[in-house]
Formats: structure tokens, C-alpha cells, sequence
């Protein structure tokens, strides 16, 4: 399932929409940003409340191409910036955590980690 | 008339560069100081006469400094076709003057030319005293100097963070880090990620290196007075060498203990502090090395080999 599929069967809006629309090869649900460096496998979407420039520096350097920003946290312009200048999908929901990822994880197919 | 005089700058919108310059670069810094003037008494025909050999198309009417209208090439045109050329400026200058103030900056003068169909701005200093007059050449031509040095100086920076001794085929990169610049954080590691790209490493192995190197930057963000990054990749080996000013980390075991961290809760909540960062780098490093005296500052470095890949 590519990240413009998810982002619709999921009902996030697009932020950052300048994005090469891969497969996803699963999900990573974090807002421990070392967490995230150290455990998430790329292609992955990541699923956070960290909604800051640093978070695209993450996912940039983990090899994820989208994030999902739950609860519907405010997005700063700089962050869609960065996401725009390395090519990564920002999306939000109004969901948790918890609600995007057993729904994302419901989506992928089976073996998706 | 879609325009000539307008400046394809946005005040608003325009890399943090450009905007720096706009607002640094005050108007006294860019308009012509050397004014030329026309009195009031002064015909049409004879400032028609004064453009002409000045190569200019706006002149200002002025009285011991004090500005009263101005004349524009529009102006003498008008007066050709109407017949009046003889008679004096003071019957046909624009009275109601839009001027600028010398100690404005640049952006000011952008936003009027782009607003403004007019081609020149007179400019005023504190005691409305007229000192000059701003056109859009002017603005065009300081901002080309200005944008040729900071080119200049990125160029330079450049040249040193990719200084590479041409004899071994090893390539340096040094970035500094400054406390609490959550902004700046992850460049050096992204740059450094880049830099690797080149190499057609494994994945994994450039992963390895991201982390150290991110966890390196991120700890001197948060917890140093500020430091350096400074990868090296030579034959086989990345290392990553991590060096602040302070202040110290006063029990290295403690530090060392997954999920020990000294950060405070406004850094929790963007994320970092959750007391794996030097963990993160032991654990992707081949060698790895940490050496930290309390008042001078902490030292890591980070060993990665990547085969032959690079050699």
C-alpha cells in the first residue's frame, strides 16, 4: 500500500504533498526520537506527536518516507519545509497514536513490521 | 507597464539569506548620495537638460535640503506634448511625494518600488532632510554585490567542510553545534548522510553512521555549551569525532546507562533526553571511545568500518 493509499483508507489530511508515493513497508510508533533512530526499519511510516523540524531530520536519516502526526498537533511551517526539501510525506490525523497504528497495521499486508 | 522597475524579491517569502540582507542593508547603505537637484524656478526645458547629461529620468525640486516635489521623465514628456516645457517645475512637479527614510531597511524600498509605480524613491533622514534618492538599479545592483560575497562566503565554507587531502582519497566534513539550536540539530548528520551517499554503502552500515552520528549532534544540542562534529572517512573506516567545551559529564557510568538521562522536561517533550543517545552510538560503533573531564568538556569518537567500499 503506497503512502497516498494510507493516507486515505487512514483520512489524513496531507501536509507535505511533494513526496515520492513508495510502498509502505510498515510503521514505527514513537515520540522517543532516539527510539525512533535506533528501532525503526526504514521504509516505515512513523507514527509521533513530535511535530518539529527534527522529526523530518529523523526520518530523513532512518529512511522513512512519511510521517503521521496524531491528535491533530500543530505543524510548524518549518518542519513542512524541511519534509518538502527532503521529499517526505507529512500527514495528520485528529486519531492517537494508538488508533492510526492498529489501523495502519490492520492495512499493511501481513509481515509488514 | 508590468514592470521594470519591480524587484522579483518578497519581503514575505525569500531564502533566510536573501531576507537576512533586506533587512540588514539599511536604505542609506544602497541609495546614490550624490544628489542631484533642480530648484523650484528652475524650466522644464532646463531639467530636461540636466537628465539628459545624467543619464537619470527622475530629478528632485529641493530648497536647502528640504524636499518639495519632484520631476519625472513622465513629467517632461507631458510638458512636450502639452506645450508647456518652458514653464517652471514648481507648476508641474508631483507635490505629494512617497519618500523613504535613510534608516529603514532595504525591504522598505522593495516593497514601495513593487507597490508603487514609481521608479525612484526620494530618501529623507531623521530631520526630513533630503540625503538621497533610491531606484531600483541602485537596489538591484546592491544586492547582486551583496548576494556575490555571501556566495562567496558559502563557497568558502564549503571548500572547508569538504577539504579533502587529494593524495589518500579521504574526505573530512566539520560541522559546530550550538546549545540548544533544535533547529540547526541533525544538519551535520544529514550532511554527513549525503556525503556517504557517494560510496554505495549498505544501508545498514550508512544507518549505523546516521545514528552515530545524530546522537552525537543531538547530545552536544542538548547537554554541551556547544561543539564540533567532525567525520572522517578514510579507506575503510568512518569515524566521528564529537568534541564540546563543557561542561562535563561528571559520572561517565551513569551516562553510559540506558535510559539515564540528566535532560529536562521541556527537552523531553520535543523528543530527545530519553537517555539513549550514547548507547545508541556504543551499540552502532565498532570502537567507541568516551572521554569527559567535569569544567573542559566531553570527547566521543565513533568508529564504523565499511569494508572496502571507500578505499
Amino acid at each position: 500500500m503506497t503512502i497516498r493509499e494510507a493516507a486515505e483508507a487512514l483520512g489524513c489530511e496531507i501536509l507535505q504533498n511533494e513526496f515520492e508515493d513508495s510502498d509502505l513497508q510498515g510503521g514505527y510508533t514513537s515520540d522517543l526520537l532516539s527510539d525512533v533512530m535506533a528501532n525503526a526499519k526504514s521504509g516505515a511510516a512513523l507514527i509521533t506527536i513530535q511535530a518539529h523540524k527534527n522529526t523530518v531530520a529523523v526520518a530523513t536519516l532512518a529512511a522513512l518516507p512519511a510521517i503521521v502526526v496524531c491528535n491533530s498537533r500543530p505543524v510548524p511551517d518549518d518542519m513542512l519545509a524541511s519534509a518538502k526539501d527532503e521529499g517526505i510525506a507529512v500527514l495528520r490525523t485528529a486519531e492517537s497514536q494508538y488508533v492510526v497504528s492498529g489501523k495502519l497495521y490492520a492495512l499493511l499486508p501481513a509481515g509488514a513490521a | 507597464m508590468s514592470d521594470a522597475s519591480t524587484i522579483p524579491i518578497s519581503p514575505d517569502d525569500s531564502p533566510s539569506m536573501v531576507l537576512e540582507l533586506i533587512y540588514q542593508l539599511k536604505i542609506k547603505d544602497v541609495m546614490t548620495g550624490a544628489l542631484i537637484t533642480a530648484k523650484r524656478g528652475d524650466s522644464l526645458r532646463h531639467i530636461q537638460g540636466i537628465m539628459r547629461d545624467n543619464y537619470i529620468t527622475g530629478l528632485p525640486i529641493a530648497e536647502n535640503l528640504r524636499l518639495l516635489g519632484i520631476v519625472s521623465i513622465d513629467d517632461i514628456v507631458t510638458a512636450l506634448d502639452k506645450g508647456y516645457i518652458d514653464e517652471s517645475a514648481e507648476m508641474h512637479m508631483t507635490r505629494n511625494v512617497i519618500v523613504l527614510e535613510d534608516d529603514m531597511p532595504l525591504s522598505f524600498a522593495i516593497s514601495y518600488l513593487n507597490k508603487f509605480r514609481f521608479g525612484r524613491f526620494p530618501v529623507l533622514n531623521k530631520n526630513r532632510e533630503l540625503v538621497g534618492i533610491i531606484t531600483s538599479k541602485d537596489v538591484i545592483k546592491a544586492l547582486l554585490v551583496e548576494m556575490n560575497r555571501e556566495v562567496l562566503k558559502l563557497e568558502e565554507t564549503q571548500r572547508m567542510n569538504h577539504a579533502a587531502p587529494a593524495n589518500d582519497g579521504a574526505t573530512e566534513l566539520e560541522f559546530s553545534t550550538t546549545r540548544y539550536d533544535f533547529e540547526a540539530a541533525g544538519h551535520a548528520s544529514t550532511e554527513i548522510k549525503k556525503a556517504l551517499k557517494g560510496l554505495e554503502l549498505d544501508p545498514k552500515l550508512v544507518r549505523r553512521i546516521a545514528v552515530a552520528c545524530y546522537e552525537l549532534e543531538i547530545n552536544q544540542v542538548v547537554h554541551s555549551y556547544g561543539g564540533t562534529i567532525r567525520c572522517s572517512i578514510r579507506g575503510d573506516t568512518v569515524t566521528i569525532v564529537a568534541a564540546d567545551s563543557g561542561p562535563g559529564i561528571p559520572n561517565l557510568d551513569l551516562a553510559l546507562q540506558e535510559g539515564w538521562s540528566t535532560a529536562n522536561e521541556w527537552i523531553r517533550s520535543l523528543g530527545f533526553g530519553a537517555g539513549m543517545g550514547l548507547t545508541n552510538t556504543k551499540r552502532v560503533s565498532d570502537e567507541f571511545f568516551i572521554e569527559s573531564e567535569v569544567g573542559t568538556g566531553t570527547t566521543v569518537r565513533s568508529v564504523i568500518r565499511i569494508g572496502e567500499a571507500a578505499s
